[in-house]
């Protein structure tokens, strides 16, 4: 990695949030906490620089992320001083929707899909940015940098528009939304390596330490609260532990990693044998599963 | 390290999506839990037997997978320690001329698949004719499938001079042969295949790795469109936008187009500091000495080579929109970050991209690819696409459905806007209004055949003529008799039959005359067009808004019945579309009220 390259990949992705800015009415960044979100908030600091980023960040809440990643995300928002907005599904809180209770598809569906349509509606936001990349899942990789969802927010493959040179059709009637993704050209690597290389904070569970978790399915699931029920014959224990992912806790997977320092994750990752979405739970609901997701207007 | 953009063409027989599923599992890009899952797909959809079938690994929507074809622009990405790479892989059937043109935008360099079975085809040479027009300038030709033609040294020579006898007037730069086998993986990665050990050049992955991907706009003289004025607080401002060509330093002297103001850079801001130089490729935001006023879509350049700016190009344009473009239709453009009104005013040849012949036309269709004159509805700073891709291209979008119907590359500016200048008159539009005490305006009736439209128009105008008014009524079908008697009833002669119709409404209109329209007018883009001629109030919308089945049933002059019968084609409401107006100045619902007191209505706005 060198300065080229991120000059080159910095350049894309301002070029794209700058886009947005001169063009939508309402945008909004959706902030996810993860190190992909921090990325993409330190290039929208750029793109604006002297100036503040001028549209706020929203968190879809689920009311079952991580504590350290609630924290996190409060302090940062202090620190960088952008507008936060944190929203989540009323629906899903009154009926007491949880991962465990429900599913991890149910609530994944409720509490991120719904949830996110109904914050898009309520405040009128025209235009969202996500931090999704092309490399993270076969699907992804045919996802525009602008895509389109229809009023209802559906995304239909058949209704993208081609994307020709640096050249972004923005247009919208009423009632439809773009999705925004300044992060499309990264790769995992990339991500680490800037991360490294701008000093930008991330949540502490990106790096190992000892932690309590349980082996269930074959994965190492943190015991983050006391919501997390034991089944029979399951015993928490300690161990190092890392998140290459971070998602709502029962539903993200640790592995067991000794990299305390940003230098040992880059190695690690640029030496991984599975792929980062492996500890996300959500991705092996079955054949195409993220594909029928984001028809139902799942990021 | 630096990246490559590249665009894989072939169809799916050529072993393409083999081809790149290989390079990321040889490059060591397919993680464990994904070989697993492409374990179970091959058994499951794979055309390989018990072996793995790379092709799985790229062949992203379900849909497809299951129809077996690539619909779409897939980006993949893999990297060696030299280079990283970003893949466009798009399909190569001709219906999908849009998303190769889609992803030879981006790329700087192409691979090209040929079976060795089958040699040079027509689309071979379609998709480096669609290459060579996005200005690609570096191609490996890769001939697959030596395994099935004996590994032969002689059919591989065979197709390559071919291929170079074929591209010599297409602009490469260069043109590199590589023998190869994705399935067996000879020559994708390692070079010096024992299965031919006569071919002594590179491999796929070592020309990829080596051929040049610095655009070449560094090198040239500054230019950056300004994508968008940085002014948080009134002591700020800055002009950010991605640098087009050249480099820029503090103390560079720049002139601003279209306008013309020079001034200074100041300040050169990258990231969350300043820089003391950047260059094409870099997003920025340059501070200039004084407080001059840019906008949006203006662009900044050397003093020493300002950018030129014009309203009409000729240009080669390809339509990606399953709804035909008519000339005439007025359309949203962008070019670079400056948004105007297109229109084609002229097709001048379609291009058969199988054989390279120039065509008349007279509509373009999708996946058609033309040159053509257009007209902007103002100047836009530009560059040739040859020279400059960033000033040179431009999108052309549907303003009905927002769709993103057209692609276009610049060749060059007409003069034609220098050299007819407007002949200004004395005696003005005003003038010649007030001499006759009416205020000139434009009444255009739309609405079905059969609507009522001429029968109001006529109630109306004895009405204003009784009023000492001076008016004149242009009527759809007496005008069809004489100017437009050349126009038929397609989409395209509909939009022409319109635009001249404005024209001479327009001319009456400046006269002085009350003008009363009464047109079908079908498409709402083009009255929108007509509008746009005329001064604020000058143009009055009335919407003769008559069911379609009480139109056929009155059937005046027969011709639903013989549309009906298929004996008349693209017929308003039976075979053709009609867009009622969304806002017209006077909605008359004939069902509700007689034509005279339809007539009063335009009386009492004509007089408020």
């Amino acid at each position: 990695m060198n300065d080229a390259l991120f000059a080159e990949l910095e350049a894309e992705s301002i070029e794209i949030i700058r886009e947005v800015a001169a063009t939508a009415a309402k945008p909004v960044m959706l902030y996810s906490i993860g190190k992909d979100s921090s990325v993409m908030l330190r290039l929208a600091q750029k793109a604006f620089f002297p100036g503040p980023i001028p549209f706020p960040l929203m968190h879809i809440d689920t009311g079952w992320k991580f504590r350290e990643m609630i924290a996190f995300r409060n302090r940062t928002a202090r620190e960088v001083g952008f507008e936060l907005i944190s929203y989540t599904n009323p629906r899903g809180v009154a009926e007491g929707i949880g991962p465990i209770t429900h599913g991890s598809a149910y609530h994944t569906d409720v509490m991120k899909t719904e949830a996110l349509k109904q914050a898009l509606d309520l405040y009128g936001f025209d235009v969202a940015f996500g931090g999704a990349r092309r490399d993270e899942e076969k699907s992804r990789a045919k996802e525009r940098i602008f895509s389109f969802r229809a009023p209802g927010h559906r995304w239909e493959p058949k209704a993208q528009r081609p994307e020709l040179w640096n050249l972004y059709n923005t247009r919208i009637h009423p009632g439809e939304t773009i999705r925004v993704f300044p992060l499309s050209n990264w790769t995992e690597a990339d991500i680490w390596a800037y991360i490294r290389r701008e000093n930008i904070a991330i949540v502490p569970l990106y790096f190992a330490a000892e932690r309590p978790v349980v082996k269930r399915y074959g994965q190492w699931i943190m015991i983050d609260d006391e919501r997390l029920p034991l089944e029979p014959g399951e015993k928490p224990e300690t161990r190092m532990v890392r998140f290459r992912t971070l998602g709502c806790y029962p539903l993200s997977a640790a592995i067991e990693s000794s990299a305390t320092t940003l230098d040992e994750i880059v190695a690690e990752t640029l030496g991984a044998t599975t792929s980062e979405r492996q500890g996300r739970i959500i991705d092996h609901d079955g054949a195409g599963s993220m594909e029928r997701k984001k028809q139902e207007g799942y990021f | 390290m630096d990246t490559l953009r590249f665009i894989t063409c072939g169809s799916v027989d050529d072993g393409k999506s083999t081809l790149i599923g290989r390079l990321l599992y040889e490059t060591k890009l397919v993680f464990e839990d994904q070989l697993e899952a492409l374990k179970a797909d091959s058994k499951k959809f794979g055309t390989q037997g018990e072996r793995l079938d790379f092709a799985l690994l790229v062949d992203g929507l379900q849909a497809e997978r299951e129809q077996g074809i690539t619909i779409d622009v897939a980006h993949r990405f893999f990297a060696t320690p030299r280079r990283r790479f970003i893949v466009a892989d798009t399909p190569g059937h001709e219906q999908y001329t849009r998303n190769m043109a889609t992803g030879a935008s981006t790329a700087q360099a192409a691979v090209l698949l040929t079976d060795a079975r089958k040699g040079v085809l027509t689309q071979t040479k379609r998709h480096s004719r669609i290459i060579s027009m996005l200005g690609i300038r570096h191609v490996a030709l890769a001939v697959n499938k030596m395994d099935l033609v004996g590994w032969s040294q002689f059919t591989f020579e065979e197709i390559e001079f071919d291929y170079r006898r074929f591209a010599q007037d297409l602009g490469f730069e260069s043109i590199t042969a590589i023998p190869v086998s994705a399935l067996e993986g000879h020559n994708i990665v390692e070079s010096g295949s024992a299965e031919m050990p006569w071919y002594e050049g590179a491999s796929l992955l070592q020309w990829l790795e080596t051929v040049p991907a610095k655009p070449s706009e560094t090198g040239q003289p500054l230019a950056m469109p300004v994508q968008w004025v940085n002014r948080p607080n009134h002591g700020f401002r800055g002009f950010s936008g991605r640098i087009a060509s050249g480099t820029a330093m503090p103390g560079d002297k720049v002139r601003i187009s279209p306008s013309g103001v020079e001034s200074r850079v100041k300040e050169i801001i990258v990231g969350h500091g300043t820089a003391t130089e950047a260059s094409a490729g870099q997003s920025v935001t340059l501070v200039l000495e004084d407080e001059i006023d840019a906008s949006r879509g203006d662009v900044i350049a050397a003093a020493s080579h300002p950018v030129e700016s014009a309203d009409q190009f000729e240009a080669d344009l390809i339509w990606m929109s399953e709804h035909p473009l008519p000339p005439g239709r007025p359309y949203a453009a962008l070019i670079h970050t400056k948004a105007a009104n297109l229109s084609i005013t002229h097709i001048k040849y379609r291009l058969d991209i199988n054989s390279g012949a120039h065509l008349a036309a007279k509509a373009l269709g999708l996946n058609e690819i033309a040159t053509v004159n257009l007209s902007l509805d103002r100047p836009v700073p530009f560059a040739p696409y040859k020279e400059n891709k960033r000033l040179g291209a431009f999108i052309v979008i549907d303003k009905l459905t927002n769709e993103t119907a057209g692609a276009g590359m610049i060749h060059f500016a007409l003069r034609r806007a220098v050299n007819v200048h407007w002949q200004a008159l004395d005696v003005s539009k005003a003038a010649r209004a007030e001499l006759k005490r009416q205020q000139a305006r434009c009444l255009w009736f739309t609405g079905l055949s059969g609507s009522g439209k001429s029968t109001i128009a006529n109630l109306l105008e004895k009405r204003l003529h009784a009023d000492g008014k001076h008016t004149y009524t242009l009527d759809g079908d007496n005008v069809r008799h004489g100017l437009n008697r050349d126009l038929g009833f397609t989409e395209a002669d509909r939009v022409e039959n319109i635009r001249r119709v404005g024209e001479v409404a327009k001319l009456f209109v400046d006269a002085g005359l009350i003008v009363i329209v009464a047109f079908i007018s079908p498409y709402r883009a083009e009255r929108e067009l007509v509008r746009s001629l005329f001064e604020p109030g000058e143009f009055i919308e009335v919407f003769v808004d008559t069911p379609l089945e009480e139109c056929e049933r009155r059937d005046v002059k027969g011709l639903y019945a013989k549309a009906r019968r298929g004996e008349l084609k693209n017929f308003t409401g039976i075979d053709s579309d009609y867009e009622p107006p969304q806002a017209p100045e006077i909605h008359l619902r004939t069902l509700l009220i007689k034509p005279e007191r339809c007539a009063d209505q335009i009386l009492q706005l004509l007089r408020s």
